[in-house]
C-alpha cells in the first residue's frame, strides 16, 4: 500500500467518523430534558401554540424519521431551523464561521510563529535564562485561564496604554465579501487601512486564544531539541562542520517538530469549539459564542449544526496533520509503503 | 625533534553528576605522526569515545579541567568555538560509531552531503546566505558528492545520493558515514569503531576500504576499538586504555609480541579463539569515576597487585625504546617528561610472574 492510497483510507474513514457524531449529538440534544421550544416561545404563549409549533418542526415524529429527514435536509442545505434566531442553521453558521476561523487561524499562527523559534532557544540553552523565561511564560500561559489573559490584554493595552481596540472585529466599513475573513478579504481587495483595522482588533483576541497553545507547542519543542542533541546523528552533524544554527533549525527542528505538529492539529478543533470566552470577552461575532447560547436555550439544530462543523474541522485538520507527518518524515511515508 | 599532526598532553576531563565529578579521563598523553594510524583500545566505558569527542570538542558539557590538545602545533582548546568549528570536517572529522544513528533519518543521504559541501566551517548561516543559495546550481557540488560516495565503493552512487537513510543497509550507511567524514579531504580523521555494528564479513569490507582509501588520501587516523584484532590490522601505534588513562602504548607489533601490563594480557587473553574456546575475560569491572582508586586504577582487577599498588599511581615506564606501560611490575624512566620527579618512588613488585617463569635469573635483578 503505498502512502497515498493510506491517505485516501485516512479521509474515506472520516466519513464513518461524521456519521457516528451526527447520530450521538443528534439523539442527546433530542433527548436531555427541558422542552426547548417553550424555552424559545416564551411562558406567555399558549400551549396549543407550542404544540402547533412542535408538530411543524417534526418534533413529535419517533427520533429515528426525525433523524432522516435531518440527514436528508443537511445534504440540501437546509439544517433546520434554529429556535433562537428563526434562521437556517446553516446560515447561522456560514455568517458567524469566518469570523471564529480566522481568530483560531491567526492564535495558531501566534503560537506556531513564536512558539518554536522560543522553544528551540529554549532547548539549546538548558538551564540558561532563556529557558528559565519560558518555562514560567509556559507556567502562565498554561495556567490563566484565556478569557482572564484577555481581560489583562484590555486592562493594559486599551485601559492603560490606549494602544488597540477594545472589542469588535473592525472599526471601520468592512471589506467586501470574499471569504469572510476581514484580513484576506481586505488583502484581496487591496484596501490596506481596513488590513491595518482587522489587523488590530484580531491581534489582542488572538494573542488571548493562542497563548496557552504557544506554550505548549514550545514546552515540547524544548524537551524534543534536548532529546535530539543527544542524537548521534546532531554529533556527526556538528563532526562534519555543518553550522550551528543549521543544526538547530534544520537537523533537529524538523525531528523534534513531529510530537508538536500532533498538539497543532488538536488545537485547531479544540479551539474552533472552545473560542467562546475569549470571542465573549471581545464581543466577537464568531461560531463559538453561538455554539454556546444556542446550549444555553437548547437550541438543538443549532447544537447540532456547530457541533458538525466543529467535528469536520478536527477531521479535517488530523488529515493534514497526517499529509505533513509523510512530508516531513520520509520514515513514515516509506514505511507505509512497504507494508 | 619530530612535528605530529596531533598530540594530547595530559588531558584531564570531568562531568559533574549527580553522584559528585567523574574524573573520566585522567591524564592521557597521545601522539599521532602524520600519516600514521594510531589506535586506541579499551572496554566499554574506558574513556576512548570521551577522548576522541574531546578532541573534537563535541561534549559541551565535558569539563576539561587540564590539559591541551595541540592540532598541527596550536592548542585547540584555546582556541574560539568559530574557529574550532572551522577546523571540523575540513581539519579533523569522525565516523560515528553506529550506522544505524548516525544520519539523520529525515534527510537524503545527498541534501546532508551538499550542507557539508555548502556550510562547512561557518558557525553561523546568514538569512540572505541561505536564501541566496536556494537559487543557486547544485551540479558541481553535486558531482562532488556523488564521485566521493563512488569512492567508498557504493556501486549506485545516484541512487544512493537520492536515498533516506531507512532506504540503506547497514552497511552502505556505514559507506556513507565514511563518504560524509571524508567528504572534504580532512588531514586527521577519527573513528570510532566503525563496523562494529555490522556482520563482520561487512565489518571487515569496510575496514579493508576505510584502509585503502586513508592511504590514498594520506590521512592520519585515531581509531577507537575495543577488539585487538582489528587494532592489530590497521594501526601502527596502539594504546591500551583503561579507566581513563593509558596503561601501556608501544608500535603495534612490539604490543602484539610482547604484551606487558596485566590489562593487555587480560584483554588479549579474553579473545575468543577456536582452539581455546572462549578466553577467561578479566574478573570485575571498571572502578566508579566518582570515587577513583588511589593507586593503580586496574589494582582491584588485577592478578598480581600488591598493596603497593593500591597506593601508589603508576606512572608510564619505558620499559623498552619504544614501549612503555604503567604498571609497577616493571622498572624504568618515566615515558613522560612530567613524570620525571615521580621516578624514585616508583616502588618495584616485578618481574612480572610470567617472566619469572622462563627466565628465573631476572628474579634477582635488582
Amino acid at each position: 500500500m503505498s502512502y497515498s492510497d493510506y491517505l485516501i483510507r485516512r479521509a474515506i474513514q472520516a466519513i464513518p467518523v461524521l456519521f457516528g457524531l451526527s447520530v450521538l449529538i443528534f439523539t442527546i440534544t433530542r433527548v436531555i430534558p427541558g422542552d426547548p421550544v417553550r424555552l424559545a416561545m416564551g411562558p406567555d404563549v399558549a400551549d396549543e401554540q407550542v404544540d402547533a409549533f412542535r408538530e411543524e418542526m417534526g418534533l413529535n415524529e419517533p427520533l429515528h424519521i426525525q433523524y432522516v429527514e435531518w440527514l436528508s435536509g443537511v445534504f440540501q442545505g437546509q439544517w433546520g431551523l434554529s429556535l433562537r434566531t428563526g434562521n437556517n442553521v446553516l446560515f447561522d453558521i456560514i455568517t458567524r464561521l469566518p469570523a471564529t476561523f480566522e481568530l483560531v487561524l491567526v492564535a495558531l499562527g501566534f503560537a506556531i510563529v513564536l512558539g518554536i523559534p522560543f522553544g528551540v532557544i529554549a532547548g539549546t540553552n538548558k538551564d540558561h535564562w532563556q529557558d528559565h523565561a519560558s518555562r514560567i511564560t509556559a507556567l502562565f500561559g498554561v495556567s490563566m485561564p484565556r478569557f482572564w489573559v484577555g481581560i489583562l490584554l484590555q486592562v493594559v493595552f486599551v485601559g492603560m496604554l490606549g494602544l488597540m481596540p477594545l472589542q469588535g472585529r473592525i472599526d471601520g466599513n468592512p471589506p467586501p465579501h470574499t471569504t469572510g475573513m476581514y484580513l484576506i478579504d481586505s488583502a484581496l481587495a487591496l484596501q490596506w487601512a481596513t488590513f491595518v483595522d482587522a489587523a488590530t482588533h484580531i491581534a489582542m483576541p488572538a494573542f488571548a486564544l493562542g497563548l496557552a497553545t504557544l506554550a505548549q507547542i514550545m514546552r515540547l519543542i524544548r524537551s524534543d531539541m534536548i532529546e535530539e542533541a543527544r542524537k548521534d546523528y546532531i554529533m556527526a552533524a556538528r563532526a562534519s562542520g555543518i553550522p550551528q544554527n543549521l543544526i538547530h533549525y534544520k537537523y533537529m527542528l524538523r525531528n523534534a517538530f513531529t510530537s508538536s505538529l500532533t498538539v497543532i492539529g488538536l488545537a485547531f478543533g479544540f479551539l474552533l469549539g472552545n473560542a467562546f470566552l475569549v470571542e465573549t470577552v471581545f464581543a466577537w461575532p464568531g461560531m463559538a459564542r453561538y455554539g454556546v447560547q444556542a446550549i444555553i436555550n437548547q437550541d438543538f439544530n443549532a447544537i447540532v449544526g456547530v457541533v458538525i462543523v466543529v467535528g469536520f474541522a478536527y477531521v479535517v485538520a488530523n488529515f493534514v496533520v497526517d499529509v505533513l507527518y509523510g512530508t516531513l518524515d520520509p520514515r513514515v511515508r516509506l514505511r507505509q509503503g512497504g507494508e | 625533534m619530530s612535528n605530529p599532526l596531533l598530540e594530547v598532553k595530559d588531558l584531564h576531563v570531568e562531568f559533574d553528576t549527580y553522584d559528585g565529578t567523574a574524573q573520566v579521563i585522567n591524564g592521557i598523553d597521545l601522539i599521532v605522526e602524520r600519516g600514521e594510524t594510531v589506535a586506541i583500545v579499551g572496554e566499554s566505558g574506558c574513556g576512548k569515545s570521551v577522548t576522541v569527542k574531546t578532541i573534537l570538542g563535541l561534549l559541551p558539557e565535558a569539563d576539561i579541567s587540564q590539559g591541551e590538545i595541540l592540532y598541527k602545533g596550536e592548542n585547540l582548546l584555546e582556541l574560539s568555538d568559530a574557529k574550532r568549528h572551522a577546523r571540523r570536517g575540513k581539519e579533523m572529522s569522525m565516523i560515528m560509531q553506529n550506522p544505524m544513528s548516525a544520519i539523520n533519518p529525515v534527510f537524503t543521504v545527498g541534501e546532508q552531503m551538499l550542507d557539508v559541501l555548502k556550510w562547512q566551517g561557518q558557525h553561523r548561516v546568514g538569512i540572505t546566505d541561505w536564501v541566496r543559495d536556494k537559487f543557486r546550481s547544485e551540479a558541481e557540488l553535486r558531482e562532488r558528492a556523488i564521485d566521493m560516495l563512488e569512492q567508498v565503493d557504493i556501486s549506485a552512487p545516484e541512487r544512493v545520493f537520492e536515498s533516506y537513510p531507512v532506504e540503506l543497509s547497514g552497511g552502505m550507511r556505514q559507506r556513507v558515514l565514511i563518504a560524509i567524514a571524508l567528504l572534504l579531504e580532512p588531514d586527521f580523521l577519527i573513528a570510532d569503531e566503525p563496523g562494529t555494528a555490522l556482520d563482520v564479513t561487512t565489518e571487515a569490507n569496510i575496514l579493508e576500504l576505510l584502509d585503502d582509501i586513508v592511504e590514498e588520501h594520506d590521512t592520519s587516523v585515531l581509531y577507537i576499538t575495543h577488539d585487538l584484532g582489528v587494532a592489530r590490522e590497521i594501526s601502527d601505534q596502539l594504546n591500551v586504555m583503561y579507566a581513563g588513562e593509558i596503561v601501556e602504548t608501544a608500535p603495534t607489533e612490539t604490543l602484539f609480541e610482547d604484551p606487558q601490563h596485566p590489562y593487555t594480557r587480560g584483554l588479549l587473553e579474553s579473545i575468543p579463539q577456536l582452539s581455546r574456546g572462549i578466553g577467561a575475560g578479566i574478573p570485575g569491572k571498571l572502578p566508579d569515576y566518582t570515587d577513583p582508586p588511589t593507586g593503580c586504577r586496574f589494582a582491584d582487577r588485577c592478578p598480581h597487585a600488591e598493596t603497593e599498588c593500591r597506593e601508589v599511581v603508576p606512572h608510564l615506564r619505558r620499559t623498552e625504546p619504544e614501549h612503555a606501560a604503567a604498571c609497577h611490575l616493571f622498572e624504568g624512566d618515566p615515558h613522560l617528561d612530567r613524570h620525571q620527579d615521580a621516578v624514585t618512588e616508583f616502588p618495584y613488585i616485578g618481574p612480572p610472574p610470567w617472566q619469572a617463569d622462563t627466565d628465573e635469573t631476572e628474579v634477582d635483578v635488582r
